[in-house]
């Protein structure tokens, strides 16, 4: 395996993302949102052959499907997959999802529904709770936020949970967050989990060119530094070009604003070096 | 038996106040003939639970709904719903919003004429906060658990757009997925169908084909015919959303006076002059099925 020069933050982050899936064995994965959904293709097609894929509409798919157009070439079906079996799938914890929240907080709870205050009469509507409360309850789920801020990490609760997490007091006697499992969160600065100290977030890895004091800062609440805390690593040729097999389209590029590269060209190496070691592969 | 009836007929069937579900999933096979009879109409103050589309906006946008129940309102390809985010952010509408899962559960419960489910899903969630009504219970085996009594959502009546009906009230439902079709029509008290396809019989010499039917004709109360009748929703295999029709709505949100430039655009005779209103039926069965 080469270890590419030239790549994207986006590319980055599909192969930083694409770890959350390892060692899963066989279950269902499902990347929501468009990087994602590559990065669940690209484990797929590389070190965990037994997730299964859906072609996003209602079919489990011999392959992972390329992203957007495709030109009349159709899918090889392998499977039905329709609403009501996503939910007993769900139900049955053989899911592993990744999805993208718009807050997350330091109890690892997340929100798409509406943001503001009062929920009776929302500042922002946004999708609703979707199938988050029962897939957080139910499976692994971990996150991508493709803009790493305070507004997007909250200081205190995010403003609708929707994706439950270790806030015991949330939770009524005789139930509690058992059940939740968070895999990692990807975001345009590093990679972090909720997996120091009582759940504590800490932080995995740091994107090239990213110093650990700009992921605080860019925080709402304190964040740990992980045991082995490492660059994150860049991907691999042979990684590239599974992504851009998965993506003829490169919708990828318009995931990130300006699409930035992803060897960090922007200043602070130095103090990102002080922080992380150059990452290597588990 | 016939239960073939009109869209004016279904809409006289229904009263303010009354609790209706509406089938299909976002932007995909919504029975949109009867949502534009209804917004035609004088009722108001409705109840309306779905797995919500356009037609959760346009109820909304006309001043139709009291209270929503709902997983999500989106269009798809626009995200959020323009004109259920304006009720929203205005306050106008009481919500009782869910997982997907529990408005499933929900309606599967009055369908079995339960008063609820036990479920793990809401707990620890705003499905809590923001229901103050639902209520937990604890298992009664050595577990001990607790879990939400997620209480059973009964409908006066559901909507719901099939592929190809009979007078009879036997359906077939096209397409790669049937979505909860089936829990509406068995949560209702009545069912009201629109179809692409009015034939005589349903009935085929291959049983595989009744795979497609998804309830039973006897939950049917009356059958409409209503082609392109999904418009601008999808509706397998017929014609794909009509993505241009969906921007052009939802860019009305955002100006004055919108709502009702759309309605006297579109709304305000039949259905015949709403297909011509957008394009022609060539125009309709030209939309693509989308791909993802």
């Amino acid at each position: 395996m080469t270890t590419a020069k030239d790549f994207t933050l986006a590319e980055l982050i599909i192969t930083a993302a694409a770890e959350a899936w390892r060692g899963d064995g066989e279950l269902l994965a499902t990347g929501i949102g468009t990087l994602p959904r590559l990065a669940a293709g690209l484990a797929r097609l590389t070190f965990s052959p037994g997730l299964r894929l859906t072609d996003g509409e209602a079919y489990l798919v011999a392959e992972p499907v390329p992203l957007g157009p495709r030109g009349g070439a159709s899918p090889r079906y392998c499977g039905w997959m329709p609403y009501a079996r996503v939910f007993d799938s769900v139900w049955s914890g053989r899911r592993h999802a990744m999805v993208t929240p718009v807050q997350v907080d330091r109890w690892g709870q997340a929100n798409i529904s509406a943001l503001g205050p009062d929920f009776r009469r929302p500042r922002v509507q946004m999708l609703g709770l979707r199938g988050f409360p029962g897939n957080s309850v139910s499976h692994k789920n971990s996150m991508f936020l493709p803009n790493h801020d305070r507004r997007s990490f909250v200081e205190g609760e995010v403003d609708v949970v929707a994706s439950v997490g270790f806030k015991t007091n949330n939770w009524p006697a005789g139930a509690g967050p058992d059940f939740v499992r968070i895999g990692i969160v990807v975001t345009n600065l590093c990679v972090l989990d909720f997996g120091g100290p009582d759940h504590a977030a800490q932080v995995l890895s740091l994107h090239p060119g990213v110093a650990f004091d700009e992921v605080q800062a860019a925080t709402g609440f304190a964040l740990l530094r992980a045991p082995g805390l490492q660059q994150t690593p860049a991907p691999t040729e042979e990684q590239l070009a599974i992504i851009r097999r998965l993506d003829p389209h490169n919708l990828r590029a318009g995931v990130i604003k300006g699409n930035p590269p992803g060897a960090g060209s922007a200043g602070g190496e130095g103090a990102a070096l002080a922080d992380a070691e150059p990452g290597r592969r588990p | 038996m016939n239960k073939e009836i009109t869209l004016a007929a279904v809409v006289a069937e229904l009263r303010d106040g009354m609790t209706i579900g509406i089938g299909g999933w976002g932007p995909r096979r919504k029975p949109m003939a009867l949502i534009r009879e209804i917004l035609r109409s004088g009722l108001r103050d409705l109840t309306l639970v779905a797995y919500g589309g356009p037609e959760v906006g346009m109820l909304c946008a006309a001043g139709k709904v009291g209270k929503l129940v709902y997983g999500f309102v989106s269009l798809d390809v626009i995200p959020i719903e323009p004109y259920f985010r304006k009720a929203r952010e205005a306050g106008a509408v009481d919500v009782s919003e869910l997982d997907e899962g529990l408005l499933l559960l929900g309606l599967r419960a009055a369908g079995h004429r339960l008063p609820f489910v036990a479920t793990r899903i809401g707990l620890g969630s705003a499905v809590m906060t923001n229901n103050p009504d639902f209520r937990t219970v604890r298992s009664p085996y050595g577990d001990g658990e607790e879990l939400l009594a997620m209480p059973a959502i009964r409908l006066d009546a559901a909507l719901i757009h099939v592929s190809r009906a009979d007078r009879a009230g036997n359906t077939l439902t096209f397409g790669p997925d049937p979505y909860f079709d089936d829990l509406f029509a068995r949560a209702a008290e009545k069912v009201f169908v629109t179809t692409e396809e009015l034939v005589d019989t349903i009935a085929s010499d291959n049983p595989e084909d009744m795979k497609a039917n998804l309830f039973e004709p006897y939950l049917v109360s009356g059958v409409v015919e209503a082609p392109l009748g999904a418009h601008p929703t999808s509706c397998h295999y017929g014609y794909g959303w009509d993505l241009d029709h969906l921007k052009a709505y939802a860019a009305s949100a955002g100006e004055e006076g919108g709502w009702r430039a759309y309605f006297d655009r579109h709304l305000t005779g039949d259905e015949a002059r709403y297909v011509a209103s957008v394009g022609g039926e060539a125009r309709i069965r030209s939309l693509p099925i989308p791909t993802f």
